[in-house]
């Protein structure tokens, strides 16, 4: 038998998995937050307590006293947008030539510029950590926007690519039977006709730059650390201090969760274009 | 000032040749009509004059400069496309005033010349619309008020009228044909449409597989058409071709009569045939025949004519106009 999604009995099961899912993927968030107002004891009784511990904020005023905070968090600032910047301006223009102007090989570089992103990264941790080493990058933010910038172009190419694919080329020729420049024919025109898909593409790709841990915390030491080095400054070389650990990841997911709940519409949109129309 | 010039145009896509090589006098203050079936190459030859394609080789001569290598804006051409294109981001006036703006105009010239052309094509009330607010009739208008605006040396106008319903149709027709008069400026205009050729150009182009087949005054192809494809083409209901020995009588490969040119008899005439289909429009009759020893024709006859399914008729040819082709289509004298 089928289950009807327009039956009310449907609806309702659907609405009650969908809540269980999302409560799942939600838990340990949940569960980081309210670690994070336990005092170190709580934080490891057993068995768990949910609500009834008596609350605290010793870990974040804690916390605040003993390492930079706002230098952490400018520095994740710096290299998400910095990346997502530099990154935004070789997309569009690399979007533009593979959906306005492709050629019997575009479909495959697509394809390949994706596959990139299916190698693990620690592949060629070693090389770019020498080449870094070398020209004196480590621990500086332009080395590393330079890194979550090229890594995260495959994806940002991809999505704007997606984007301009469906906005008719007739419009761009136009604008350049009325006269406008490429870089025009750009900016006034194709740009504000794509302006969700690249929100979205933004919006995503700060999303990813400030999350990403691997090379944050391979290529930085503290100059250029951002809040990903300094949730790990609190895991386990100063012992197993659950509580503070929560609070430090609570501080450092804050401002990137404030901002996803904004734009949660827009992202939606972003990620499931092409695929619902 | 437009007056434009092919010299041996070449375009491929790949290894496809898809215009083989076109020569092309249009001269200063012209309707030219580019016509054809479907996949000919109208669009691509318009596309390289507009230079939104690259030709292969030849030349394109604009006032006797060639610009056959200039960017599209350089050619001071204007384009009207048959989606019309306009910017969905920005307003009428906007749409329209993007061209000057790209031209670097001042704002009060700007205000001026679109105002102006609001005019023209009254759209004064609808300046702060947004595209999608209009309907198809109003979205062309502005198609065609963003290209006036430019001044520029020629319009190309590319099908823009096979979006928009039939009555809509004639009365665009008709504006495209007054805005000529009144502007006097080179328009070359594509369309499958034979009628719209007909009714609008100065000068038709007949477009076969990339090549001209034929270039004349609309009257020039209806009554004198260089081949059979051309005298298939121009006119409709489409010319009947008779082959066989019909056509030996008369010394050719295939005859070639306009269902218009027929004389109907209900006693007696050259060509004995039975009515299959009579279409009664009113003002004109169209009967489908089926003619003893020929096969199929379709008559053309003006008024209401009292015919029926079964009715046996006599045809007569008009002698003056009958139209002979020998074995390689081309039309023999007369
Ligand atoms: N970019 C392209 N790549 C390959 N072939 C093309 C390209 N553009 C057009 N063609 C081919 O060139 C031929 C002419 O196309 P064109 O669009 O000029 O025809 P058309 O006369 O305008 O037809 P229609 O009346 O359907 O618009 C067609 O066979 C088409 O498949
Ligand atoms: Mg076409």
């Amino acid at each position: 038998m089928e289950t009807n999604f327009k039956s009310p009995t449907g609806k309702i099961a659907y609405s009650v998995f969908a809540w269980i899912v999302g409560l799942a993927i939600f838990f340990p968030i949940l569960w980081m937050a309210l670690t994070s107002f336990k005092s170190e004891i709580d934080a490891v009784n057993m068995p768990p307590l949910f609500f009834d511990f008596n609350w605290t904020l010793e870990n974040y005023t804690g916390i605040l006293e003993q390492s930079n905070y706002f230098k952490f968090a400018m520095n994740s600032i710096i290299l998400s947008f910095g990346s997502t910047i530099i990154g935004l301006v070789f997309a569009v223009t690399c979007a533009w030539a593979m959906a306005f102007n492709p050629t019997k090989r575009t479909k495959d570089t697509l394809l390949w510029m994706l596959s990139t992103k299916m190698m693990p990264p620690v592949g060629v941790l070693v090389p770019i950590y020498l080449m870094f080493r070398d020209w004196g990058l480590l621990d500086s933010r332009f080395g590393l926007i330079m890194v979550l910038f090229l890594m995260n172009l495959p994806i940002m190419v991809w999505m704007l690519y997606t984007y301009f694919k469906e906005i008719p080329k007739d419009i761009l020729e136009a604008a350049r039977m009325d006269g406008a420049t490429l870089p025009k024919e750009i900016f006034f025109v194709l740009l504000p006709m794509a302006v969700p898909g690249i929100a979205s593409t933004m919006l995503l790709n700060i999303i990813l730059a400030w999350n990403e841990a691997f090379w944050t915390l391979n290529l930085t030491t503290s100059d250029a650390a951002p809040l990903t080095a300094f949730i790990a400054s609190y895991s386990s070389p100063e012992g197993l201090f659950w509580a503070k650990l929560s609070a430090a990841s609570t501080l450092a997911v804050a401002p990137i969760l404030v901002v996803g709940w904004f734009s949660q519409k827009q992202l939606v949109r972003g990620l499931t274009f092409g695929a619902v129309k | 000032m437009g007056a434009i010039r092919l010299e041996n145009v070449r375009k491929t896509f790949g290894n496809i040749d898809v215009i083989p090589g076109v020569d092309l006098e249009i001269n200063d203050g012209e309707f030219v009509v580019f016509v054809g079936p479907s996949g000919c190459g109208k669009s691509t030859l318009l596309r390289l004059i507009a230079g939104l394609e690259d030709v292969t080789s030849g030349k394109i001569m604009i006032n006797d400069v060639d610009m056959a290598d200039a960017s599209p804006a350089k050619r001071g051409l204007s384009m009207v496309f048959q989606s019309y294109a306009l910017y969905p981001h920005m307003t009428v006036y906007n749409n329209i005033a993007f061209g000057l703006k790209m031209a670097g105009e001042s704002k009060a010239v700007i205000e001026e010349k679109v105002r102006n052309a609001a005019k023209i094509l009254n759209l004064t009330d609808y300046l702060d619309r947004r595209p999608g607010a209009l309907s198809g009739g109003q979205r062309q208008r502005v198609a065609i008020g963003r290209a006036i605006v430019r001044n520029p040396a020629a319009f190309l106008f590319d099908e823009p009228l096979s979006n928009l319903d039939a009555a809509l149709r004639v009365n665009m027709r008709l504006e495209i044909t007054g805005l000529h008069q009144e502007l006097k400026t080179t328009m070359i205009y594509v369309t499958h449409d034979q009628v719209e050729a007909m009714t609008m150009a100065d000068k038709i182009v007949v477009l076969q597989a990339g090549r001209v087949e034929q270039v004349g005054k609309p009257m020039e192809l209806y009554t004198n058409p260089a081949n059979k494809f051309v005298a298939g083409f121009i006119g409709s209901p489409k010319m009947n071709f008779i082959e066989g020995d019909y056509a030996k009588a008369r010394d050719c490969h295939c005859v070639g009569i306009r269902p218009e040119h027929f004389a109907i008899s209900q006693e007696s005439g050259d060509i004995p045939a039975t009515v299959k289909i009579a279409e009664h429009l009113g003002a004109e009759t169209y009967l489908h025949v089926n003619a003893d020893n020929i096969g199929p024709m379709t008559i053309r006859a003006t008024g209401e004519v009292p015919l029926g399914e079964h009715d046996r008729i006599w045809l007569t040819p008009d002698a003056e106009r009958i139209h002979r082709f020998d074995a390689n289509d081309k039309a023999l004298s007369r």
